[in-house]
C-alpha cells in the first residue's frame, strides 16, 4: 500500500496549505456576505423553515392534514439540530471543513494525476489546479451560481444530482481532450462538457429574491475567485512535492501539457 | 515496489491502479459527506463552507 500512503501524504500538505489560504480567503471575502444574507433571510421570517405554521393553518383537507403532521415532526427537529455559536466557533467549523475538502480534492487531484503519470513540478501542478476549478467550480457554478441564504432555488435533490452529474461529465470531457490524441474523441469531450449546460440546471419557479442583486454578484464573483486561488495552491503544491514522495519520477514534458 | 521483476510488472501496475483508485474514491467520500449529507448537523457545522464553495445547500 506504499503508493496509496504516498498519495495520502501528498494530498495531506497540499490540502492543508490549500484549505488554510482558502478558509482565510472566504473569512475576509465570502463570509461577511453570508452574514449580510442572513439579515435579509432573518427579516423575511425565514426562508423554508416558515413553511409549517402556514401549513398548520391550512389543515382542514384530509392530505393537507398528512402533509402538516410531516411538517410538524420535522420542524421540531430542525430548531433542536446543533450549530455552532457564531463568531470564533463558526469560524472553527467553517474552517475545519475547509481543510478536511482541501485533503479530500487533493486525494482526488493526486490520484487521477497519477493515472496520468503524475505532476512534475509546481508548474504543472497550476494546470491540474485549473482543470479542478473547472470542474468542480466552473462548470456547476454555470447552472447553479453560487447561492446566499434566502435566495429562491429547485429541489435540493434534483440540484445535488445536476451538479453531481455536471463535474463528472466536466471532468471526463477535459480527460478526453487532454489525453487522449485522437479528434473524434476530442470533439466527444467538448460535447460531454457542453451536454449539462443544454440540458440546463433545475430552476426555482421564480427568481424573486430578498437579496439584492449586487450582494448576490458579489458573492459570486468572491467564491469564483476564491474557489480559483484554493485549485492553484493546492496543485502547485502537490506538485511541488509530489517527486518527494514517489519512486517513480513523473515525466518532465517541458512545456507539454499532455 | 523499486525491486518489481518482469513477471511481478502487471500485478504491481494493477495493484498501483487499485491503490489509487482507493485513494480517489476516499476523497469523492468525504467530499460528499461535507457537500451534500442530509444530516442537519453536518449541514449546520459546514454551513458557510458549503455556500462559499457553491454545494446546493438549503
Amino acid at each position: 500500500m506504499s503508493i496509496f500512503r504516498n498519495v495520502v501524504f501528498i494530498a495531506a500538505i497540499s490540502g492543508l496549505l490549500a484549505g488554510v489560504v482558502l478558509a482565510a480567503l472566504q473569512t475576509y471575502a465570502t463570509v461577511p456576505l453570508i452574514l449580510k444574507a442572513e439579515t435579509y433571510e432573518n427579516a423575511g421570517g425565514g426562508h423554508e423553515h416558515a413553511a409549517a405554521p402556514v401549513a398548520g393553518t391550512e389543515a382542514t383537507a384530509p392530505a393537507a392534514g398528512a402533509e402538516t403532521t410531516a411538517a410538524q415532526t420535522a420542524a421540531p427537529a430542525e430548531e433542536e439540530a446543533w450549530a455552532p455559536a457564531d463568531g470564533a466557533e463558526r469560524f472553527a467549523y467553517s474552517a475545519l471543513a475547509n481543510i478536511v475538502s482541501g485533503i479530500a480534492f487533493g486525494l482526488i487531484l493526486v490520484a487521477v494525476s497519477e493515472f496520468a503519470g503524475g505532476i512534475a513540478n509546481w508548474r504543472q501542478g497550476v494546470f491540474w489546479g485549473f482543470a479542478g476549478f473547472a470542474v468542480f467550480t466552473l462548470a456547476p457554478g454555470l447552472g447553479l451560481p453560487p447561492e446566499l441564504p434566502a435566495m429562491p432555488a429547485a429541489d435540493l435533490g434534483a440540484r445535488q444530482i445536476w451538479w453531481t452529474l455536471t463535474v463528472v461529465a466536466t471532468a471526463a470531457g477535459l480527460a478526453l481532450i487532454a489525453f487522449k490524441q485522437s479528434l473524434p474523441l476530442a470533439i466527444l469531450g467538448v460535447v460531454l462538457i457542453v451536454a449539462p449546460h443544454i440540458v440546463g440546471a433545475p430552476q426555482p419557479e421564480s427568481h424573486e429574491s430578498p437579496i439584492p442583486a449586487d450582494l448576490h454578484h458579489s458573492f459570486v464573483v468572491a467564491v469564483t475567485i476564491t474557489n480559483l486561488v484554493f485549485w492553484v495552491v493546492l496543485g502547485a503544491v502537490a506538485g511541488y512535492v509530489r517527486n518527494r514522495f514517489m519512486s517513480e519520477p513523473a515525466p518532465s514534458l517541458n512545456g507539454r501539457l499532455a | 515496489m523499486n525491486t518489481v521483476s518482469a513477471l511481478g510488472t502487471d500485478v504491481s501496475s494493477q495493484s498501483r491502479s487499485m491503490q489509487l483508485a482507493l485513494a480517489a474514491l476516499l476523497g469523492l467520500f468525504v467530499v460528499g459527506f461535507l457537500g451534500f449529507s442530509h444530516m442537519d448537523v453536518v449541514h449546520n457545522a459546514a454551513h458557510d463552507y458549503r455556500h462559499s464553495m457553491a454545494f446546493p445547500c438549503h
